[in-house]
């Protein structure tokens, strides 16, 4: 390389790292590669080299063009980077600030069980039925063999609303989600495999009674279902819900007058520490039987025909049970820090392929 | 009912332990509800004798005594006022616990004199409220032997649960038979011999309702002495809950509760007339053996002497003819009685009593001979006296009767395969007759007690049903009714733990959907309500009709009968009315700043309900350090209303908003969403000022309804292909400049429908309403983006659309470009 070359290459490099930012940078850059640039000026005048030495003046000043402008885009890169760097250590936040978050909304403890209830009656081919909260005491009593001087009719406390139904009978608010079976077996032909979750109402109030609850009813009819299936659903259902696959569950004779034989139906669990499963003591948690014969016939059904199974269980109680709430009367008391405390993720609802 | 196992005893012969016992009676339906064991907490406690009882030196109240224990003599210090030398009383030794007072006893020094032990009351032994002095027994207690075993308090009381179906099982005996057909031991049999009668009875019956009461017996028994019953029987009435009256009285508590058979005894001196007649009551007033007054009604059955009513049959006695010590001639009742009629004049009179209990499950009609000679062999027994013939009124009725069982259904129904002879062996230990066998079934003859089995009462069928289908149907269950009766008795004694159980059969390995479109709308509003930010709440559907029609009409059609407080007597017209109340507790509690939801029905017409997705959003958002706290608006609202209708697929184009909003909502900040000019999906705005205030709640508050109802079930078309140009938007903003009344509504849709081809959007993105606007006008900022689809829009194209758009707004609202 000739003296002026060597001389440019080390101007260039010198007046690069003088540069401290991108302007002087790009002061330097257009010095020596732009239209007036000295290197621009020394290729221009290649033309004016003697023949015999053209071809390496010209190697030389390509290489030379090369270089610089490889240590003007270095120049550039590094400066950018110191750029960034400055910029970075510039913008700094304190990450532990809490964030603004959307507030989250929940879903009560009973939508959650009905839910729930979906999931495992529907794979079971349930379907939902639902009848209104005030109805007559035909459906709520007559119909499901409650006659009016029955005993049973006493001990369900029932709420009168005044008047009489288009029907001609007293309305009552329901006491139990029963008169749905009434309504679906006059509304459909059997088969018949509905569960009723909904509002009932008693006049009852202390702390473990509220006067509205939850139940939910369970219907099956049809033309061979044994006492055997009535077993065989609430065990499935009972060890689905609890989530326990060996929960014991016992059958026990008992009387409701819309079923016969009735049976009381207990859970395996430990009186002391309230947890299912184990424990060696029993608790009663719902109530079944096959359809009375009154019952079917009352609603047009054949009992030589058709036959099958009905039950019922309070919602908030296998709630309580599941997730161990003690209290039940937080349950309507909308106060938001219970509903905080026990509500569920509506994002995260209840299905079988994610586990109820 | 309640029953010392002593006293099952007496009518099961049994080698069963307690536990077997008890178990059983579960399993069989009588279940079990406690065991009481007094003899377990006395265990520790003996018969002593006081060989010696002297005046302490030292404590002018407190005697010092000598107590012989049986396993030796030992000092004690008592302070009782009867201890004396030589009685005997109840010792409880060093390291016992005292129920009574709690205390684990120590060996003390009392003043000077050592007390090794402790002479026991009542009370202290928990055995009652007697606390005078210390127990003494009779002489002929045994030294050293365990108090409660003397006493006969080691004998556990069974408590168990009787369902209404099982009248039979309201008596010891009831149960024994229970018991030993289910195989835990052999029923005592039960024939007492009759008492020949001399002479006619002082008092006879007649009856006037031979429907309340179908027939009586009766009979005198002359020459008795009344007294305190012996202690074995009044030992009994108290382990069962009951008050020891006197012999006679005694011996009719004793038959309630050992066969099921109440009877009443009459003093036969005090009955008026030498006549009882069963008639209707008449207003006459009378006082009870309760010591309370009670006015019989024409629809009372009651029985009366010459002197008026002496007794609701079948429910309570009369006073006036009691029998009390005096007595020397009494009159023994033995009735069978209308359940029905029974039950509706104890509800009536709102009298709870064993009788009436007993009667209006049903008792043993046939049993009434063999009761009458029992009780009036347990009276003589007691109280001497001559009987009189039994006199009777009326006659048994004809309860006989047959069901049958088909073998095959104990599987086919019961599901489980029981042999047939084990089925019949069954019901023959039960008391059932076998009337004729086969090979497939067996008829049997139903006992006269079991009145729950193969009765034949009245149907109540739909009226809507077509007479054909009632009928078969009828007949259905004529057939299967009594069956069933049986193979509930068979599992009942078998064990329902032995039936096996079986799945349900599916139709198919994937289950279909399970929730109607309905139920879905339900479900998807509630998620997306709670995605929102809302927490779902389920409160009463009943409320304060003052507050309910703050929400509406508290309509009284809609007012409970009999609510069970007055806070809580009317329905509720909507959830929105119960989640205000909830707002208010919240705020009250500290919480104003809440957002509520509830998904349930609103009662705002006499007829029907709906059911409504309702919230309410309160107070102003916690304040956050990237910007301030936000108070709630009806914007709010109106937002919570169109992320769930959005959610529901409903149309959202085709909605419109009016400000006819319903008068619990602020009439300048609410809206009505409608589709079409009918139907109404639902309200939201800010609650009224009135309403706040009446709720005691502070605002801002704003809340909505969705009438999930009116909401069309989504149409399940294929959707079109997708409109995707590959040319870019235009954007354009305009500032219109309207008078303040009109609708930013009648601006976006104008704007909207200027150039329908080429506009893909309308957005207001700014309203001002300051001080820079002339008084009474406002400024919309709206952005309307252009899509062009053929080729990119040129310059002059571009402004002619915008000239479009200003002409438009400007002819539809009068709106001016801001200059």
């Amino acid at each position: 390389m000739t003296d002026d070359l060597l001389r440019l290459k080390t101007e260039t490099d010198a007046a690069l790292a003088a540069a401290g930012d991108l302007r002087a940078w790009d002061a330097v850059r257009i010095a020596v590669l732009g239209r007036n640039g000295a290197l621009t000026g020394l290729l221009k005048e290649l033309g004016r080299v003697p023949a015999e030495e053209k071809r390496a003046r010209g190697a030389a000043l390509n290489a030379l063009k090369e270089a610089l402008t490889a240590a003007i885009e270095a120049r550039r890169v590094a400066l950018e980077g110191a750029a960034l760097e400055v910029r970075l250590a510039a913008e700094r936040m304190d990450v532990t600030l809490p964030p603004r978050l959307a507030p989250g909304g929940l879903i009560h403890p009973i939508s959650r069980t009905m839910e729930e209830m979906a999931a495992i009656f529907g794979a079971m081919g349930f379907a939902i039925a639902e009848g209104p909260d005030i109805e007559d005491d035909w459906r709520n009593f007559g119909a499901l063999n409650i006659p009016a001087h029955h005993p049973a009719r006493q001990d369900m406390d029932t709420f009168y609303v005044p008047g009489m139904d288009v029907e001609g009978r007293q309305r009552v608010l329901r006491t139990h989600t029963s008169p749905v079976q009434v309504r679906t077996m006059l509304n459909q032909e059997p088969p018949i495999r509905v569960i009723v979750p909904g509002r009932t109402y008693r006049a009852d109030h202390d702390a473990t009674h509220s006067p509205m609850f939850h139940q939910v009813e369970g219907l099956v009819i049809d033309r061979a279902i044994t006492l055997g299936h009535l077993k065989g659903c609430l065990i499935d259902f009972l060890r689905a819900f609890f989530g326990i696959d060996t929960l014991p569950v016992r059958f026990r004779s008992s009387y409701f007058p819309f079923t016969e034989p009735s049976m009381e139906v207990d859970i395996g669990w430990n009186r002391r520490t309230g947890e299912l499963g184990g424990g060696g003591d029993w608790l009663e948690i719902l109530g079944s039987g096959m359809v009375h014969a009154k019952v079917l016939a009352n609603c047009g059904i054949d009992a030589r025909e058709w036959q099958g199974f009905a039950f019922g269980m309070g919602i908030e109680r296998v709630t309580m049970l599941k997730h161990g709430i003690a209290d039940l009367r937080p349950f309507y008391e909308s106060d938001i820090r219970w509903l905080r405390h026990y509500g569920f993720n509506p994002l995260a609802p209840a299905t079988l392929h994610e586990g109820v | 009912m309640k029953f010392p196992l002593s006293w099952l005893k007496t009518h099961l012969e049994t080698e069963a332990s307690l536990d077997e016992i008890t178990t059983a009676l579960t399993n069989i339906g009588l279940e079990l509800e406690g065991v009481e064991n007094r003899g377990a907490a006395l265990a520790p406690f003996v018969v002593a004798h006081v060989v010696e009882a002297v005046q302490h030196p030292n404590a002018d109240r407190l005697r010092a005594c000598q107590v012989d224990t049986g396993s030796g003599i030992v000092s004690v210090v008592c302070g009782a006022p009867n201890a004396r030398t030589g009685m005997k009383g109840v010792f409880a030794p060093p390291g016992s616990f005292i129920p009574g007072t709690g205390i684990t006893l120590k060996v003390g020094d009392i003043r000077g004199v050592q007390s090794a032990g402790m002479l026991l009351s009542y009370k202290e032994m928990g055995l009652g409220e007697d606390h005078a002095g210390i127990v003494e027994l009779d002489d002929s207690a045994p030294v050293g032997v365990g108090y409660a075993s003397w006493a006969g308090l080691d004998d556990p009381i069974i408590e168990i649960a009787v369902t209404p179906n099982r009248g039979d099982a309201l008596s010891v005996r009831g149960v024994a038979r229970d018991l030993a057909a289910a195989g835990l031991g052999v029923l005592v049999p039960f024939a007492p011999e009759k008492v020949e009668g001399h002479g006619a009875s002082a008092v006879d019956w007649a009856i006037e309702l031979p429907l309340a009461c179908p027939w009586v017996l009766g009979r005198t028994i002359r020459g008795v002495q009344n007294g305190p019953s012996p202690k074995w029987l009044q030992e009994r009435l108290v382990a069962v809950g009951l008050r020891p009256i006197n012999a006679l009285v005694d011996v009719t508590n004793f038959f309630t509760l050992d066969l099921g058979r109440p009877l009443h005894v009459f003093d036969a001196d005090k009955v008026a007339g030498g006549r009882l007649i069963f008639r209707a009551g008449d207003g006459e007033t009378f006082l009870a053996l309760n010591g309370k007054e009670y006015t019989a009604t024409q629809d009372d059955c009651v029985i009366a002497d010459a002197n008026g009513v002496q007794s609701l049959a079948g429910v309570i006695g009369g006073a006036a003819t009691g029998c009390d010590e005096n007595t020397t001639s009494v009159f023994v009742e033995c009735a069978l009685f209308n359940p029905v009629s029974v039950a509706l004049t104890g509800r009536r009179h709102q009298v709870i009593s064993d009788a009436r209990q007993r009667f209006e499950r049903g008792i043993d009609p046939a049993l009434l001979p063999d009761a009458v000679e029992a009780a009036t062999r347990m009276i003589q027994h007691l109280c001497g006296g001559e009987a009189s013939e039994v006199v009777a009124a009326g006659a048994e009725p004809a309860w006989q009767r047959t069901a049958s069982l088909r073998f095959a259904r104990l599987r086919e129904f019961g599901g489980l395969d029981v042999p047939a002879d084990a089925a019949v062996a069954a019901l023959e230990r039960l008391g059932f007759g076998v009337v004729a066998r086969g090979d497939a079934s067996v008829t049997v003859s139903v006992p006269s007690w079991r009145n729950d089995v193969a009765a034949s009462s009245a149907l109540e069928p739909s009226p809507s049903l077509p007479a054909a289908r009632a009928d078969k149907a009828a007949e259905g269950r004529a057939v299967m009714e009594p069956e069933c009766d049986l193979i509930e008795e068979v599992l009942r004694l078998h064990g329902l733990d032995s039936v096996p159980p079986v799945s349900l059969p599916v139709a198919g390995a994937v289950p279909v959907a399970t929730l109607s479109a309905r139920q879905l709308r339900s479900a998807v509003a509630r998620r997306t309500l709670a995605a929102q930010g809302l927490a779902e709440c389920v409160t009463f559907s009943f409320m304060a009709s003052a507050t309910a029609a703050l929400f509406g009409t508290a309509h009284a059609a809609l007012r409970l009968g009999n609510p069970i407080a007055s806070d809580l007597d009317q329905m509720r017209p909507t959830p929105l009315a119960t989640l205000a109340m909830a707002a208010q507790r919240n705020a009250a509690r500290g919480f104003g700043d809440v957002g509520l939801f509830e998904i349930g029905p609103g009662f705002p017409e006499p007829e029907g309900q709906l059911l409504l997705a309702a919230g309410v959003r309160a107070g102003v958002s916690s304040r956050h350090w990237q910007g301030g706290a936000v108070a709630v608006d009806a914007m709010l609202a109106k937002a919570d209303v169109w992320t769930v209708l959005a959610g529901l697929g409903v149309p959202m184009e085709a909605l419109s908003v009016t400000a006819d909003a319903p008068g619990h909502y602020h009439p300048g900040r609410s809206g009505v969403v409608r589709q079409g000019p009918k139907t109404v999906l639902a309200h939201f705005g800010a609650l009224h000022p009135a309403v706040l205030a009446a709720l005691d709640l502070d605002g801002p508050v704003v809340g909505f309804e969705i009438n999930l109802d009116a909401i069309q079930d989504p149409k399940r078309r294929k959707k079109a292909a997708p409109d995707l140009p590959a040319f870019q938007p235009v954007r354009r903003d305009f500032a219109f400049v309207v008078e303040g009344g009109v609708a930013a509504e009648a601006v976006l849709k104008a704007a909207r429908g200027a150039e329908r081809s080429l506009i893909a959007g309308v957005a207001l993105f700014d309203l001002y309403e300051g001080d820079k606007m002339e008084e009474g006008r406002k400024s919309l900022g709206v952005e309307v983006t252009f899509q062009p689809r053929e080729r990119t829009l040129t310059d002059q194209e571009i402004e002619a659309a915008c000239q479009k758009v200003v002409v438009a707004v400007a002819k539809a609202t009068g709106a001016t470009l801001r200059g």
